[in-house]
């Protein structure tokens, strides 16, 4: 009130500022501080995520093979008995003219055990390709079982006591005699992203659930996509702002935000009880996943339409474009990259979603493909969810695994949203 | 004496592009045109002054309709073009717009090329027959809009790329490629600099001897180089209408007085 450069305790107006200014900048710093803690703690989340999966999954990249020479005895297997044979005996054979000092029948079908129960069907099957094997000796390199998968993982202690021990001292020197003459390789696990579910986990892949999400996954874009545009371009552009508009919006934003779990029931109640659809088929998951997906995508579309500034409209409206001209001819293609990186986000969420998958049963048990949405199949997160049950050492790697598979999908669809957004972002 | 009257009226007529009676313009419950009555004059050049907020683009958005996409804005009263009511639920406000162009306070160039962005209205109109056509109403529309000289060598470049001037004179290039009948400016030069604004008035006087130019303008100087007539609005009121050399050297209303030298604004 007085004057402007002395206070009332005869300071100036700029010492005042001064003083002020040491703590507004201490308030600055504490805020950065707390913000970079609160990233760097984030982070630090994201690497332990990370770290432990990579650190339990890695393993489950290769898998142990052993190749040994194979007598594709004419006694056991002939081409009249074809697909049948004795291959598991034929199998069983090579090893024991490998290791003849054993004699006992029990020990020597113990001796069978190294090979993978799949090894029979993989002999089998080139067999049945080829018919001019039998009686010649063939080399073939094939999974061993788990168990000693797990052994030259090192995941087997092998100083726990022989009883408390899955591979026994003997089968351990039967091992070990393997590895010294150099049977036992490790190559990449290319079955785990190749072959379908199976019951023993080195023979178990991805392929079905892989398969099971991009169905599900087109399905839930086929149906969410338009739908959700026609939606958010009717909401936004054409519907009178009114009580009822107001009450949509609303809705919609409380659908976006209603438990998976709940759209999983409402999909068996009506999809499968009501409309009598397959039960674990991509087509009614990814009709569930749609119906989750919808609501983001609308906002997502609506947020985009937004965006377009109305000078663009005016400009549109003034050169005498009618309504419908203004929106599909420039209105919704400027909002697109913003409408694609909310689709891509949505869809995103809707691959990694397990809840409504389980109810509608797509965690079944599926050794095969599906080769059409109305096959059974699972999807990427419930294969997850049948192997984090599953009994078998090998399945806990094969976990992380399928985890570390589904995170780089996730991470690549939310990466091209992000260079969607940076590409095509408009500085008007 | 009867004839003479008759006459007369004809010649009236003629001459009255559009004619506002009793105008209304209601934002929810501002009311922010109030009883407005005036008589736009085919051929000439109308200005728009007044202080901020007095309704100039308000009144000037009710002669193409473009308060219709406002949804809270109501318009009461009769305005004809051409002696026809435009707010007649048969006038499809398309064609009205078609016919009575508009350029914007913002330059607001669509984000593609410059060709595009003239050909668009021709486009929608079905107003060429082929591209040989469409590229010469291009071409002329851009010559009438003073940019030729400067995009031609471009013309597939974005419009969203020139400066604020040359974009200010695509959108008139844009307003005049369908060949409107009046051309409605709502501060076409306030993100202009000098020279490019000297263009733009050049312009506005050439258009007129083809159109009913309309312009706001918050520059006392622009008004009386460029118009015949001006209209002075006050509070939602049009306070005074008449030639602009009156307006500016004898006004009537003390409201006017005062605005024009400064004192209210
Ligand atoms: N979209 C709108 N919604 C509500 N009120 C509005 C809207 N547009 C304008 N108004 C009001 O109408 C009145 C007239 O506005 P208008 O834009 O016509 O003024 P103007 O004369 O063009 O002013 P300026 O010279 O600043 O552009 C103002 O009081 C304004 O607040
Ligand atoms: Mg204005």
């Amino acid at each position: 009130m007085t004057d402007m450069t002395s206070g009332s305790l005869g300071k100036t107006n700029t010492d005042l500022i001064r003083a002020g200014l040491a703590r507004r900048n201490r308030n600055q710093l504490f805020l950065q501080g707390f913000g970079m803690a609160a990233i760097a703690f984030a982070f630090l989340m994201l690497a332990i995520l990370v770290g432990s999966l990579v650190l339990s999954g890695y393993k489950a990249f290769t898998q142990t093979h052993i190749s040994v020479d194979v007598f594709i005895d004419p006694e056991e297997i002939s081409v009249e008995r074809l697909p049948r044979g004795g291959f598991e005996e034929v199998l069983q054979a090579s090893l024991v003219s490998r290791f003849p000092d054993v004699t006992e029948r029990a020990e020597q079908r113990s001796l069978r055990g190294i090979f993978s129960n799949g090894a029979q069907f993989l002999l089998r099957d080139m067999v049945v390709a080829d018919n001019s094997l039998i009686g010649q000796t063939v080399r073939i390199t094939v999974p061993v079982s788990d168990p000693y998968d797990q052994v030259n993982k090192g995941l087997i202690d092998r100083e726990t006591p022989n009883e408390n021990r899955r591979v026994k001292d003997n089968e351990l020197a039967w091992f070990d005699a393997l590895i010294a003459e150099g049977a036992i390789s490790s190559p990449i696990n290319w079955a785990l992203l190749t072959n379908a579910d199976s019951r023993f986990p080195e023979l178990a892949g991805l392929k079905g659930a892989l398969v099971g999400s991009f169905w599900a996954l087109l399905i839930c874009f086929l149906i969410a996509f338009p739908l959700g545009i026609g939606a958010a371009v009717y909401l936004e552009e054409f519907a009178p702002k009114n009580k009822i508009s107001d009450l949509i919006e609303v809705n919609i934003n409380n659908l976006a935000a209603v438990p998976s779990v709940v759209f999983g029931l409402l999909a068996l109640a009506v999809f499968i009880g009501t409309f009598g659809m397959p039960r674990s088929a991509p087509i009614v998951g990814g009709m569930t996943l749609a119906l989750m997906t919808m609501p983001t995508i609308i906002i997502a579309t609506r947020a985009a339409l937004k965006a377009v500034p109305p000078s663009i409209r005016e400009a549109a409206l003034g050169v005498g474009a009618s309504k419908q001209q203004v929106v599909f001819g420039h209105v919704v293609p400027l909002a697109m990259p913003g409408i694609l990186t909310g689709t891509i986000i949505g869809l995103a969420q809707a691959l990694g979603e397990t809840a409504p998958l389980l109810l509608i049963g797509m965690n079944a048990f599926i050794t095969s493909a599906a080769s059409s949405p109305f096959d059974s199949a699972t999807a990427l997160p419930t294969q997850i969810f049948i192997w984090a049950d599953s009994p078998e050492r090998g399945f806990v790697s094969r976990t992380s695994a399928a985890i570390l598979v589904l995170l780089t999908f996730l991470i690549t669809m939310n990466a091209v949203a992000i260079y969607l957004r940076s590409k095509f972002e408009r500085k008007w | 004496m009867n004839d003479m009257r008759l006459i007369e009226r004809a010649v009236d007529m003629n001459d009255i592009k559009i004619s506002a009676r009793n105008v209304q313009v209601y934002y929810g419950a501002t009311h922010a045109i109030k009883d407005v009555n005036v008589d736009i004059a085919d051929k000439t050049v109308t200005a728009f002054i007044g202080p901020s907020g007095c309704g100039k683009s308000t009144f000037l958005r009710s002669l193409n309709r473009m308060n219709d996409t406002i949804d809270i804005c109501r318009v009461e009263g009769d305005i004809l073009i051409d002696g026809q009511d435009i707010y007649n639920p048969n006038i499809d406000p398309v064609q009205l717009r078609a016919k009575v162009g508009m350029v914007f306070q913002k330059p607001n160039p669509f984000p593609k090329s410059i060709y595009d962005n003239v050909a668009y209205g021709p486009k929608i109109h079905g107003l060429a027959k082929n591209k040989a056509e469409l590229d010469e109403i291009v071409e002329k529309s851009l010559r009438r809009g003073a940019i030729w000289d400067e995009v031609k060598d471009r013309l597939n470049a974005p419009g969203t790329g020139l400066s604020g001037g040359q974009q200010q004179r695509l959108c008139i290039a844009r307003a005049v490629a369908t060949e409107p009948e009046i051309l409605l400016m709502d501060e076409p030069c306030s993100a202009l600099d000098p020279i490019a604004t000297a263009q733009v008035e050049e312009l506005i006087d050439e258009l007129r001897s083809q159109y009913s130019v309309v312009i706001v303008t918050h520059s006392m100087q622009q008004a009386a180089r460029v118009s015949q007539k001006t209209a002075f609005f006050h509070l939602g009121n049009l306070v005074e209408y008449g030639e602009t050399g009156k307006i500016f050297t004898n006004p009537e209303d003390p409201r006017t007085e005062s605005y024009i030298s400064g004192r209210i604004g």
